[in-house]
């Protein structure tokens, strides 16, 4: 503070007082600063050489060794990063493999974490999101005997539509997540009774219209009469951090009479939950369980095994049976399903349940195919 | 204005906060270097040591975490590659800040200069046929990407000109603007299904560093890195060798006083802004041509704020941007490389002591937050 005041004062005065004149005030704040520098130094220095007890030594030994980058939201999105590291966290406990993770501060950071990892001799390389899908395939070719996965990876198409697959060290994680949204679509129609019911979609974008596809299938499966107001909060990434607008939304669809609401959006949802609770009416989580979000007012929540998929792929390196290709995680192998559990027990009535579950098997055994397109 | 002679412009008229120069007439050469060296070098220290208390809290050592950040970024050729690819994008959003701090004015905007000329560069590529010569291309490219930044920037410079709106505010608020409506167009016009980038541009890619010396096999450095030094040397011959960056120099020290010494003023002022724009804009030619030869939606997410940082602790001196920008592409590398062991933050955090310990000891900041302060109303 008195560094400042001083110096302040000098160039206030410095008309009158030439600042070059030695034993002016400047040469006295340049004594300082150069007093300072020093002291820096030595703390600096003394420092470097600080070794606390507990300084981490990764574990040595011969296991398996996991990179995962995630995408640019990182750690804390309550949504598929914080799934993958749900995932590798508990492969890192049950299986005994290293992990290291990587959260990317800019674009060009993606392909330099994965490089990093692959570079470092990594068995499995896991990139979090489909805006690793180039960098992945790139890789993968670079590195034939590195492992890689990719969540949410776009299958390229050809120009005839036929699927090009991935290199064969890749393994694309890709969700049904229509399949999911079928069954909170039955059950948003069954508990509103109100024969409308809304869907907040995020950015209007192939994958979300997946998940209006499979709600809305749900919806007129057990309600052929019902309308499902649908909305999207915009047509930019920007659509999936939006909570105002989600709220305008929702309470819209409410007043027309919804009374149960399922978001796909991010946290644009926070909004939904907001207007559910302030209307004493009902919405659905997403990707995972949101019960907090809003206690009472959460029906369910469409989870995405976004963890179960990356402890997959990671227990498959460490057997030896990982083959690259395109694994798609739907309601059979657990990878989306709903949440039932003692905090939203008391909002489905058994006979809702039952019929859920019976959907679920009709599903699974193929006896109901559900559209992944509107 | 005929004799450009530094030394005659804080004439005995002016006020008091005006005789801050950025170098002190009459100064010795020692004090000189003394004044310019020192308050950047106190930030580092004090960066250094609060990033190693930090480490020490995450229970790490801190020699074990930067010897690590050092090997990551130049121990070894990828990494060197790495930073030299960072650090192009920010010397050219780095010398857009400086050219505006050097007229007086605060660009806030390169972050959205720098996507806009991205943009702009990557259309030019959309249009322009396969097999289009090299040679020409280049230059379609740089003029595409300045009008792109150019025109971004110039907006709040012709603002300010003839309204006096505050350019921080309009270059603030633009950001928000531009960014938005590139997303919107990438996201629902020109991106690749699945994706949010543009298709590839047909011709004029820049060959990567790795094309001349396999050394630097798969970093993103490339011959980008050129028009970057061309572009250091290029605004300090303006800016000390010509009567525009005369000009320009002398309405950053005191506008009152170069109006009265016969400058057009608002002719400055929006000229530096749209040239500022401009050379930011270029800075997005780095990703699309030498990179990924697409405009993805945030390509450069941050670096035109880093820009602001880069200026300030480089004095806004072209020299002292481009080692800046070697630091904190440094720190940004590393922070990926050490990420095993500390949080991303912890680089963050420790950019942002260099950038609060540069901004309170930096006479350039000082004044600037003295003008706003005290007579605001130019």
């Amino acid at each position: 503070m008195q560094k400042y005041a001083l110096s302040s004062a000098l160039t206030s005065n410095a008309v009158t007082l030439p600042p070059s004149r030695p034993g002016t005030s400047f040469h006295r704040i340049m004594r300082k600063l150069l007093l300072l520098v020093g002291v820096l130094l030595v703390v600096h220095v003394a420092l470097l050489f600080a070794h606390p007890s507990g300084a981490e030594k990764p574990p040595a030994g011969n296991t398996v060794d996991v990179g995962v980058v995630f995408d640019l939201g990182g750690r804390g999105d309550k949504s598929f990063n914080d799934g993958a590291y749900l995932g590798a966290e508990r492969a890192q406990k049950e299986l005994g493999v290293r992990v290291r993770f990587i959260e990317p501060g800019e674009g060009s950071d993606r392909e330099s974490g994965l490089r990093l990892l692959a570079a470092e001799g990594m068995d499995l390389v896991i990139g979090v999101g489909f805006i690793f899908t180039d960098d992945l395939t790139q890789l993968a070719k670079e590195y034939p005997t590195t492992k890689f996965a990719g969540v949410d990876y776009s299958v390229a198409t050809d120009k005839d539509g036929k699927v090009i697959p991935p290199p064969s060290n890749l393994a694309a994680l890709k969700f049904r997540e229509e399949q999911g949204s079928y069954l909170v679509g039955a059950l948003a129609a069954l508990v509103g009774k109100s024969k409308k019911v809304g869907f907040v979609g995020g950015m209007d974008s192939p994958l979300i219209q997946k998940f209006e596809a499979g709600y809305e299938a749900g919806v007129h499966q057990v309600c052929p009469d019902c309308t499902v107001l649908a909305q999207y909060a915009g047509v930019t990434p920007e659509a999936f951090r939006n909570p105002g607008k989600g709220k305008e939304i929702a309470l819209a669809q409410y007043q027309q009479g919804a009374n149960v609401i399922f978001h796909a959006s991010g946290s644009t949802g926070l909004g939904v939950f907001e207007a559910a609770r302030q209307t004493n009416k009902l919405a659905i989580g997403v990707d995972a369980d949101q019960y907090a979000e809003a206690p009472g007012y959460v029906l369910t929540s469409m989870v995405k095994g976004v963890d179960n998929a990356v402890y997959d792929a990671i227990k498959k390196t460490k057997d030896g049976t990982f083959t690259g290709g395109i694994y798609q995680y739907g309601l059979a192998e657990q990878g989306v399903g709903y949440i039932y559990d003692k905090n939203n027990a008391k909002l489905i009535p058994p006979d809702v349940h039952a019929r859920l579950e019976q959907l679920r098997q009709d599903i699974v055994a193929g006896r109901i195919s559900v559209p992944s397109t509107k | 204005m005929s004799a450009p002679d530094p030394t005659l412009m804080p004439v005995g008229d002016v006020p008091a906060p005006a005789a801050a120069s950025i170098t002190r007439p009459g100064a010795s050469r020692r004090t000189q270097l003394e004044e310019a060296v020192l308050p950047p070098l106190v930030a580092l220290l004090l960066a250094a040591v609060v990033g190693d208390v930090l480490i020490l809290t995450f229970g790490q050592s801190p020699g074990a975490v930067y010897r690590l950040l050092l090997d990551g970024t130049w121990g070894n050729a990828y990494g060197f590659g790495q930073v030299l690819y960072k650090a192009t994008t920010l010397v050219f959003t780095g010398l857009a800040v400086a050219l505006g701090l050097r007229a007086g004015l605060f660009n806030i905007g390169a972050e959205s200069q720098l996507a806009a000329g991205g943009f702009c560069a990557a259309l030019i590529g959309l249009v322009l046929p396969a097999g289009f010569p090299a040679l020409l291309c280049l230059p379609v490219y740089i003029l595409a990407a300045a009008i792109g930044g150019g025109a971004v920037g110039a907006v709040p410079g012709v603002l300010k000109a003839r309204f006096g709106a505050h350019e921080v505010i309009v270059t603030i608020m633009l950001n928000f603007i531009v960014l938005a409506l590139l997303n919107y167009l990438t996201s629902t016009r020109l991106h690749v299904p699945d994706t949010l980038h543009t298709a590839e541009i047909r011709s004029g890619r820049l060959p990567r560093l790795a094309d001349l010396w396999p050394a630097f096999q798969g970093s993103a450095a490339n011959v980008v890195i050129v028009l970057a030094i061309l572009a250091m040397v290029g605004l300090w011959w303006f800016l000390f060798r010509t009567r525009r960056g005369f000009e320009l120099r002398a309405v950053g020290l005191q506008p009152h006083a170069a109006e009265y010494g016969g400058i057009d003023v608002g002719g400055v002022t929006w000229r530096a802004l749209a040239l500022s724009g401009a050379i930011a804009g270029i800075g997005g030619l780095n990703y699309v041509l030498g990179y990924k030869h697409y405009y993805e939606e945030g390509f450069a997410t941050g670096a035109g704020f880093l820009g602001i940082a880069v200026a300030l602790v480089g004095r806004s001196h072209p020299l002292g941007i481009g080692l800046a920008a070697l630091l904190f592409a440094t720190l940004s590398q590393g922070g990926l490389a050490v990420n095993a062991l500390v949080p991303k933050q912890m680089v963050d955090v420790l950019q942002a002591v260099v950038i609060l310990a540069v901004a309170t000891s930096v006479p350039e900041v000082r004044r600037l937050l003295r003008m706003r302060r005290g007579g605001g109303d130019r």
